[in-house]
């Protein structure tokens, strides 16, 4: 048994590695909008966090337990400026749905996979908004998150791919 | 997608447990996460710290990228510039002969100007600023309409100061970290701001409409007095912002009052200015410091 020699054979990918990847691609997204130099009039950017944190359990739903969105939830609170506690909930409770819904639908397709994220991306953002703005009226509200719904439900196959390649990555074998 | 493969533990008691309390934990927390939610709408600055700390970690970042997009986003003006020389140059002449014109003319007025104060005692209230900054980034994912500032309590920055560009109000400031601080823009669905139109001084409140547009609205007067082209100006009512600050321009009328955009555009604007806010207390110290120190009053 010579570590040192360098990867054997057939060796599975780090641990590390596996358990590493997917919860940085989710802060990263949760992180990086805050990290642009853009000061916006409205809510123009998609929730990457969202999207990433969607995609991978829809990917692989047996990865994380199902507590998962505790603790990234409150990550992404944390950078997108919504009050504290609502990603909290409403990832959790998206992450529930996934779980129940993989029991529900065996054999999900891209189909399935897509519609499911975009209902869950436009029912988190519209009652994140709707936590956000408690004195505003509903329609108005709604209103001002309908764009984002919108370009994030477009941008989720697209973001199930990323998810595809990081996954790549984190199951490569060394 | 692949068939989940173990959707069920077995036969494991121990396997069947740990799903089971993984269901029991995710479900408190959400719960648990929703009314934090609750809280923190009702107590908005109970948390703020926790948020700061998080800020204080992406605003190097949010510096760095600033540094090198701003600069880049600066080329296509510095080439358009080249290209437009000559008429540019003839164009600039002209404005600068008739700037000089009007110079003369507005530094006679202001001598008077000064003049006449001096008879009527009057004491213009301190324009200067705490602080400087610039906008570094904002939450642009969320329906909060909040900015970064570069600078924090490391330069006198707290939390309910209003905050200004050159062109007009930009918003107040939320709360402040060691070196970064969080300003809630004009432009946001909660941040009310008590105005006056510039011509004359009817008043009325702005409203964010959270898309970059704000709704305006009279408080007494029933029919819609409002025109295209109105300029607002806060009032100074509330004790928060200071009074005569450019606020919006009105676009359009509206069915109970009148669409407004703001005069200064976050994110165009590159420096703002932290002012004190507008409390007796703090007005009271204002009038005296000229007093004490003659030498730097205006």
């Amino acid at each position: 048994m010579n570590k040192a020699a360098g990867p054997r054979l057939g060796e599975p990918a780090s641990l590390w590695r596996m358990r590493i990847v997917p919860v940085a691609t989710v802060m990263i997204a949760s992180a990086l909008p805050l990290m642009l130099p853009l000061v916006a009039s409205s809510p123009v950017l998609p929730p990457l966090g969202l999207l990433f944190f969607l995609c991978w359990q829809l990917l692989r739903t047996e990865m994380w337990p199902v507590w998962i969105g505790l603790p990234l939830g409150l990550w992404d609170d944390l950078y997108s400026g919504q009050p504290i506690g609502t990603a909290i909930g409403l990832w959790t409770l998206a992450s529930l749905a996934i779980h129940y819904s993989s029991q529900r639908i065996y054999w999900r397709g891209f189909w399935h996979d897509w519609i499911i994220a975009a209902l869950l991306v436009a029912i988190i953002q519209s009652l994140a908004a709707l936590i956000a703005h408690p004195g505003a009226g509903t329609g108005r509200v709604l209103g001002l998150v309908l764009p984002q719904i919108v370009i994030s439900i477009l941008l989720v196959p697209l973001v199930m791919r990323l998810t595809g390649k990081f996954d790549n990555l984190r199951l490569r074998r060394r | 997608m692949v068939r989940p493969a173990h959707r069920r533990p077995g036969q494991s008691r121990k396997a069947q447990y740990s799903l089971f309390a993984a269901y029991v934990v995710a479900v408190t927390g959400a719960v648990a996460g929703l009314l934090l939610a609750i809280l923190s709408v009702v107590d908005p600055v109970g948390f703020a710290q926790l948020r700061i700390a998080s800020q204080e970690v992406a605003a190097p970042v949010a510096r760095a990228s600033r540094s090198v997009i701003g600069s880049i986003s600066g080329i296509d003006d510095s080439v358009s510039a080249y290209v437009r020389a000559g008429s540019q140059n003839r164009r600039l002449r002209k404005e600068l002969a008739e700037t000089r014109r009007q110079l003369v003319a507005t530094s006679s007025l202001q001598e008077e100007n000064r003049q006449l104060k001096g008879l009527l005692a009057l004491q213009e209230t301190d324009k200067a600023a705490v602080a400087n900054g610039y906008l570094l980034t904002s939450t642009s994912t969320s329906s909060k309409r909040i900015a970064l500032l570069s600078i924090g309590r490391n330069l006198g920055v707290t939390a309910g100061q209003p905050v200004r560009g050159a062109d007009g109000l930009i918003g107040r400031v939320l709360s402040s970290g060691p070196s970064v601080s969080q300003v809630l823009l004009l432009t946001d669905v909660d941040n009310i701001v008590p105005v006056r139109r510039a011509r004359d001084g009817l008043p009325a409140l702005a409203n964010g409409r959270g898309n970059g547009d704000l709704d305006v609205r009279t408080l007494n007067i029933a029919n819609n007095p409002f025109k295209p082209g109105d300029i607002l100006v806060t009032s100074g009512t509330g004790g928060l912002y200071p009074p005569n600050i450019p606020v919006a321009i009105v676009v359009r009328r509206q069915n109970d009052g009148a669409l407004a955009r703001p005069l200064a555009d976050p994110a165009k604007v590159d420096a703002v200015s932290v002012l004190r806010p507008y409390t007796p207390d703090n007005i009271e110290a204002q009038r005296a410091r000229p007093a004490a120190t003659p030498g730097d009053a205006p």
